[in-house]
C-alpha cells in the first residue's frame, strides 16, 4: 500500500513506518508562535524549566497587534522581547516583518518535507509548499519549548481534484469558498487535505497559499500541494536550510476524493456569520459595504493587491466606503511599492496599513460599529470578529472587493473586466 | 479500569453548550467550571453526574471554539472518558493534553443508552457493558502518558525532572 504525503513526512520524523489513525511523537522542524508568545511563556514558566530545548527551531513573529495599540499589548511584545533575548532565540521577527504566515514562506523556513506546529489555527498554510503544518494550542506549545517533542494523529486525507482553468474574475479564493459552501465547515475535520489533480501545478504559490490557509476553515488538520517545480522554483533563494521534497504515492490510500472543474467556477462569496453561507456574488449584489479590508495571510500577497489594482486603476473607492490595504509581509509591500500597484491604490484613495494581521481578529486598526457591514478578503466571519456584534462581514477574494469599493455596492468583479 | 454510569447526547456537540462563551473569561477554577459543564444542552448533567460518568454522543463532539475550559469542565465534573464517533480535532487535543480520554467507536455509541453502566479499560482498548463489548483503539503509551500524569504540564514537569536526574 502507497503512503500519502503526510504519512512519509510523520513517518520519516518518527524514524518508522505510519499509517492514518496512528499517533506519532515528533520532534517538529519549527514552532511557531506570534503575539501570543506572551501567554505561552506563563505555561512555560509553570514547567519547571530555564531553558528552552532548542531555541534555534522557535520562531516567533509579531503580526497581531503591531506596532502595539495600547500599553497591555505593549507589555506582551517587551515581554516577548525579553524572553527571546533571554533564552537566546535567532528567529525573532519584530514589528517590521509581517503575518507570520506569510514571513514563514518567504524566510524559508516553510519546506518541502518539514514538520511545522504553530499556536495558530492557520499554520496549515506552510502546505503550500509541501509541508506538514498544523495548528496547536497554547499549552502545548509551551510543553514543545521545553521538550521539542510533540504528539500528533497521522491523519487520513482527503484529495481534491482541480481540473480546468480559472476564467477572468474568479480565483483561487473563490474556489475555497465553493468548496466549503459545498460541504460544510466541517469537511476535513481532522484529516489532511491534498490539492491535485492537473490544475493544480497551473496554481501559483500564492494560490496554493491561499487554499492550504483556507483548509483550516473546512476543519483541516493540515492542507498541502505535493511540490512541483514551480513550488522548488519559488524556494529558490529563500530555503534556509536542505530539504527532501516528498510526494504521495500512486497508489496511496485516499479517504475519499472530490472533483473540482475551475473553469466552471464564478466569484463565491461568504454571507455572515459563518464560512460555509456561501453564495454567488451575483446573489448577493447591490448590498451596501461601508468598509472594505484588502490583506491578511489568506489574501495579502502581490497577485492580490495587484488583481485590486487592476480594478482601481483610473477609478476612486466610493465615498460611502473606506478602504483598509494591508500587505501580508514587508517584502510584499516593496514589492508592491515597486510595481506601482500601492500608488494606483493610494491614488484610488485606500489607506495602507503596516504588514500585520490588522483588523481581522478584532483587535484595532478599523473596527466596526453597530449595524456596519465589511467586505473582507480574509477567511472567518464569525458574529462580531470585527468589532460590534451587531456588525456583519462578508468574505471574497480581492478583485470581489476591489469591485464592490468602487461601486460602494457588492458587486461581481466580471464587470470590471 | 473504571466503572461508570453512561451520558447519551446526540451529533455536534459544540464548545458552546458544552461550556458556554459567556463564562470564559468570567470562571477561572475547575471546580466552578464543573458546575457549568453542558449546561445549555442538559441541566441536568452537572447537578446528576457521579465521578466515573462516560459521555457518550454522537459526530464531531467538541465543534465549535478552541476554548481548554471545554474539555476542562467534564474532567473536573469527574468524567472519566468522552466516548464519541468522533471528535472535533482541537477538542481532541486539548482533552488529551488536559488529562480526559476521548475515545471513538462508532459501535459502542450505537448500543449504549444514558443510564447504561460501563466499565473502560484504557490499556486495553476496551468499553464492557451488560450490551457487550465494544474496541476503541488503544490508545498509544504516549497518550496514555499524558492522560496518566493528569494532563501535558503535568507530564512534561515530571518528564523533565526525570530527565534532569
Amino acid at each position: 500500500m502507497g503512503k500519502t504525503l503526510t504519512e512519509k513526512v510523520l513517518g520519516r520524523k518518527a524514524g518508522k513506518d505510519v499509517q492514518a489513525g496512528e499517533v506519532v511523537v515528533v520532534s517538529p522542524d519549527y514552532v511557531l508562535s506570534h503575539d501570543n508568545s506572551a501567554a505561552i511563556i506563563k505555561e512555560f514558566q509553570k514547567l519547571g524549566v530555564k531553558k528552552v530545548k532548542a531555541p534555534e527551531k522557535i520562531v516567533i513573529v509579531l503580526d497581531h497587534i503591531v506596532p502595539a495599540a495600547d500599553e497591555k499589548y505593549a507589555q506582551n511584545h517587551k515581554s516577548i522581547r525579553e524572553f527571546v533575548a533571554a533564552q537566546g532565540i535567532p528567529n525573532f521577527f519584530d514589528i517590521n516583518a509581517g503575518i507570520c504566515h506569510q514571513v514563514l514562506p518567504e524566510q524559508g523556513f516553510a519546506l518541502p518535507g518539514k514538520v511545522i506546529v504553530g499556536s495558530d489555527s492557520h499554520t496549515p498554510s506552510y502546505g503550500a509548499l509541501g509541508a506538514f503544518a498544523t495548528g496547536i494550542g497554547r499549552t502545548e506549545t509551551a510543553c514543545t519549548w521545553a521538550t521539542d517533542e510533540i504528539w500528533l494523529r497521522v491523519p487520513e486525507t482527503m484529495r481534491i481534484d482541480l481540473s480546468g482553468r480559472l476564467r477572468s474574475g474568479v480565483f483561487a479564493k473563490d474556489l475555497s469558498l465553493k468548496l466549503i459552501g459545498d460541504h460544510g465547515a466541517e469537511m476535513a475535520n481532522y484529516k489532511a487535505v491534498e490539492f491535485a489533480g492537473p490544475a493544480a501545478s497551473d496554481l501559483s504559490v500564492g494560490a496554493r497559499l491561499t487554499l492550504a490557509n483556507m483548509s483550516a476553515e473546512m476543519g483541516a488538520k493540515n492542507g498541502y500541494f505535493v511540490p512541483d517545480a514551480k513550488a522548488l522554483k519559488w524556494l529558490e533563494g529563500r530555503a534556509r536550510e536542505p530539504f527532501v521534497a516528498v510526494s504521495s504515492d500512486r497508489d496511496a490510500r485516499y479517504e475519499s476524493v472530490l472533483a473540482y472543474d475551475l473553469g466552471a467556477l464564478e466569484p463565491q462569496i461568504a454571507c455572515p456569520h459563518t464560512v460555509d453561507n456561501v453564495k454567488p456574488v451575483a446573489a448577493v449584489a447591490g448590498k451596501p459595504v461601508n468598509q472594505v479590508l484588502i490583506g491578511t495571510c489568506t489574501n495579502g500577497r502581490l497577485e492580490d493587491l495587484e488583481a485590486a489594482a487592476a480594478i482601481f486603476k483610473g477609478r476612486k473607492v466610493h465615498r460611502s466606503v473606506r478602504v483598509l490595504v494591508i500587505p501580508a509581509s514587508w517584502e510584499v509591500y516593496r514589492e508592491a511599492l515597486n510595481s506601482g500597484a500601492l500608488a494606483v491604490l493610494v491614488d484610488a484613495g485606500c489607506v495602507i496599513l503596516n504588514s500585520g494581521c490588522g483588523p481581522c481578529l478584532g483587535a484595532h486598526e478599523g473596527l466596526m460599529a453597530a449595524g456596519e457591514v465589511c467586505l473582507s478578503t480574509s477567511n472567518r466571519n464569525f458574529q462580531g470578529r470585527m468589532g460590534h456584534r451587531d456588525s456583519e462581514i462578508y468574505l471574497a477574494s480581492p478583485a470581489t472587493a476591489a469591485a464592490t469599493a468602487v461601486t460602494g455596492v457588492i458587486t461581481d468583479p466580471r464587470e470590471f473586466s | 479500569m473504571s466503572h461508570g454510569a453512561v451520558w447519551k447526547y446526540g451529533d455536534n456537540v459544540n464548545t458552546d453548550v458544552i461550556f458556554p462563551g459567556r463564562y470564559t473569561y468570567q470562571i477561572m477554577t475547575p471546580e466552578e467550571m464543573a458546575k457549568h459543564a453542558l449546561e445549555d444542552l442538559d441541566p441536568r448533567f452537572a447537578a446528576g453526574v457521579k465521578p466515573g460518568d462516560v459521555i457518550v454522543a454522537g459526530k464531531n463532539f467538541g465543534c465549535g471554539s478552541s476554548r481548554e475550559q471545554a474539555a476542562a469542565c467534564l474532567k473536573a465534573a469527574g468524567v472519566q472518558a468522552v466516548v464519541a464517533k468522533s471528535f472535533a480535532r482541537i477538542y481532541f487535543r486539548n482533552a488529551i493534553n488536559l488529562g480526559l480520554p476521548v475515545l471513538q467507536s462508532e459501535e459502542a455509541v450505537d448500543a449504549l443508552e444514558t443510564g447504561d453502566h460501563v466499565d473502560i479499560d484504557l490499556a486495553r482498548g476496551e468499553i464492557r457493558s451488560a450490551k457487550g463489548t465494544f474496541r476503541f483503539l488503544p490508545l498509544p503509551p504516549a497518550v496514555i502518558g499524558i492522560i496518566a500524569a493528569g494532563g501535558l504540564i503535568e507530564y512534561t514537569k515530571s518528564k523533565l525532572k526525570e530527565e534532569q536526574e
